[in-house]
């Protein structure tokens, strides 16, 4: 059912579980539907640019919504915030090798949950 | 190390089933309806299973027609009930916790002119008897309740049922699927017109079952066609099958004591044990439940990922998460015993079999902690 990409990123997931003190926070999904994701960043200045220094991503759902949580960090980490808004769920379902149909559509949430963390980051920044 | 805790999803084929069974591909191949040796052999053997299958569940073998599994039998009894006494009325009664074969059968006939009444059930998953004798009406035609439930392993009140329905003159069948050769059943006892069965959910070979439909009862055939099976259910009879479903219900009877001993030690130990890790707890019936059947909620995690981990630890489980399934909406029967969606997702359907020992279910004991914790420290539920 699943590619032996996501399993590894099921098996072993990357940048799992809780950040302290985040520059911005992107909360997604429903856990009503089986799939909750929170993912938290960390900001940096660099070359005059801001960029992603950290990625960690909280997960309540399916295999393929942990592969998905686990392969948006591979994917941003690193990236200036202009690149990182243009992953999007296609990216990330390409990078795992593909995903099953149903699973494309309900757990394929982690390229929104990273953009609406991006957006919070934003939001705080102008406000400051 | 390989586990397998799905009994309730199907069984292996027991290994004196498969000897039973392999003459009746060869050397008796007849077709049951030939008038030579080759033909009356093969008769011979299809009367003979019928004579045992019957026994187990105190039939007469007159009452016994073969299928093609439970899901054929459940479709049959309840869609041919239906419109074979249609002159009698539209209304049938059911329960929110049947399998989908019941309840999918019920629904084709809501959408043709028949009026369905869906009772639900207590948190145990138990229907109440006075709820069955509340929704008959004059134009009832048929009742349909399983036996046990096969997610929550929760057995109902069927004989209080089928007293209820006799007296009230409706036809009442059960989906036994999951009880057959689990736990006694006598079917003049509980009171059934008509009993769904299926053979591989009792170690034998997939592809055969048998509805039993009581003397009497007025119902149309299944298939139409050279009449076998008492011109209820044509088609050349697959002796094989039969034979091999007639040996493990031989097994069955014989050995049920012994195996219900065996499970329900086992289950009891398994369930003692899940108990330990905080925030879970065991669905269905403590008590009026199959002897081999454990399900439990662990909140804050989903279940498909508890059981792709379990899978990688050889351990074959099932669960009542929406993400196992095609509708991606949690199990029906833990919604209707009042659980979250939420909750609903969490679980997970461990069912024991006559071979499992102690010794799996103390590697399950001992990984299954560990993988509800790490799943849960990923979980944004979790600590909240």
């Amino acid at each position: 059912m699943y590619s032996k990409k996501v399993m590894e990123h099921f098996r072993s997931p990357h940048n799992l579980g809780e950040m302290k003190d985040p520059d911005g926070i992107g909360k997604i999904g429903n856990p009503v539907c089986g799939d909750l994701m929170w993912v938290y960043i960390k900001v940096e200045k660099k070359n005059g640019k801001d960029i992603l220094k950290d990625i960690k991503v909280k997960t309540f759902g399916c295999v393929a919504a942990i592969a998905t949580s686990s392969m948006i960090t591979d994917l941003a980490m690193g990236k200036t915030l202009e690149e990182a808004k243009k992953i999007t769920r296609d990216n990330i379902a390409s990078a795992l090798e593909g995903l099953p149909p149903i699973k494309m559509h309900c757990s394929n949430l982690a390229a929104d949950g990273l953009h609406k963390a991006i957006e919070d980051y934003e939001k705080k920044k102008t406000k400051v | 190390m390989k586990i397998y805790l799905d009994h309730a999803a199907t069984t292996a084929v027991d290994k004196e089933v498969i000897k039973a069974m392999l003459p009746y591909f060869d050397d008796k191949f007849g077709n049951a309806s030939s008038l030579h040796q080759f033909g009356q052999e093969a008769k011979e053997a299809l009367e003979k299973s019928r004579e045992t299958v019957a026994k187990l569940i105190n039939a007469d073998p007159r009452e016994i027609i073969f299928t093609s599994g439970g899901t054929e039998s459940d479709n049959w009894a309840i869609k041919k009930i239906a419109f074979t006494n249609e002159d009698k009325g539209n209304h049938i009664i059911t329960s929110r916790i049947e399998h989908h074969a019941v309840l999918e059968s019920c629904e084709f006939l809501g959408k043709n002119g028949f009026k369905v009444t869906y009772l639900p059930v207590d948190r145990y998953g138990r229907v109440n008897p006075e709820d069955v004798k509340k929704a008959i009406t004059k134009s009832t035609v048929l009742v349909t309740i399983m036996h046990a439930n096969n997610e929550i392993g929760t057995i109902e009140p069927i004989e209080e049922i089928g007293k209820i329905c006799k007296e009230k003159g409706v036809y009442f069948h059960t989906d036994a699927v999951q009880t057959v050769g689990k736990v006694p059943i006598d079917v003049k006892k509980m009171n059934v017109d008509l009993l769904s069965c299926s053979s591989h959910k009792l170690y034998g070979p997939k592809g055969v079952g048998f509805l039993y439909v009581k003397k009497g009862t007025k119902i149309a055939p299944m298939i139409h066609g050279g009449g076998h099976e008492f011109c209820l259910r044509s088609g050349t009879e697959n002796i094989a099958g039969i034979v091999g479903f007639a040996k493990a219900c031989e097994l069955a009877q014989r050995d049920m004591e012994k195996r219900v001993k065996h499970e329900k030690k086992l289950a009891d130990r398994l369930i003692r044990g899940v108990s330990k890790i905080p925030e879970s707890w065991l669905n269905g019936h403590p008590e009026k439940r199959l002897p081999g059947n454990t399900n439990f909620c662990f909140k804050y995690i989903e279940g498909e990922s508890l059981i792709l981990h379990l899978d990688d630890k050889g351990i074959a489980a099932s669960t009542g998460s929406a993400c196992s399934t095609k509708s991606l909406k949690p199990s029906h029967v833990l919604t209707a015993i009042g659980l979250s969606p939420v909750d609903a997702h969490g679980s997970l359907r461990l069912t024991l079999g006559k071979d499992n020992t102690e010794k799996e279910i103390d590697y399950v004991l001992d990984v299954l902690p560990k993988i509800v914790e790490d799943l849960r420290k990923i979980s944004p539920l979790w600590g909240k």
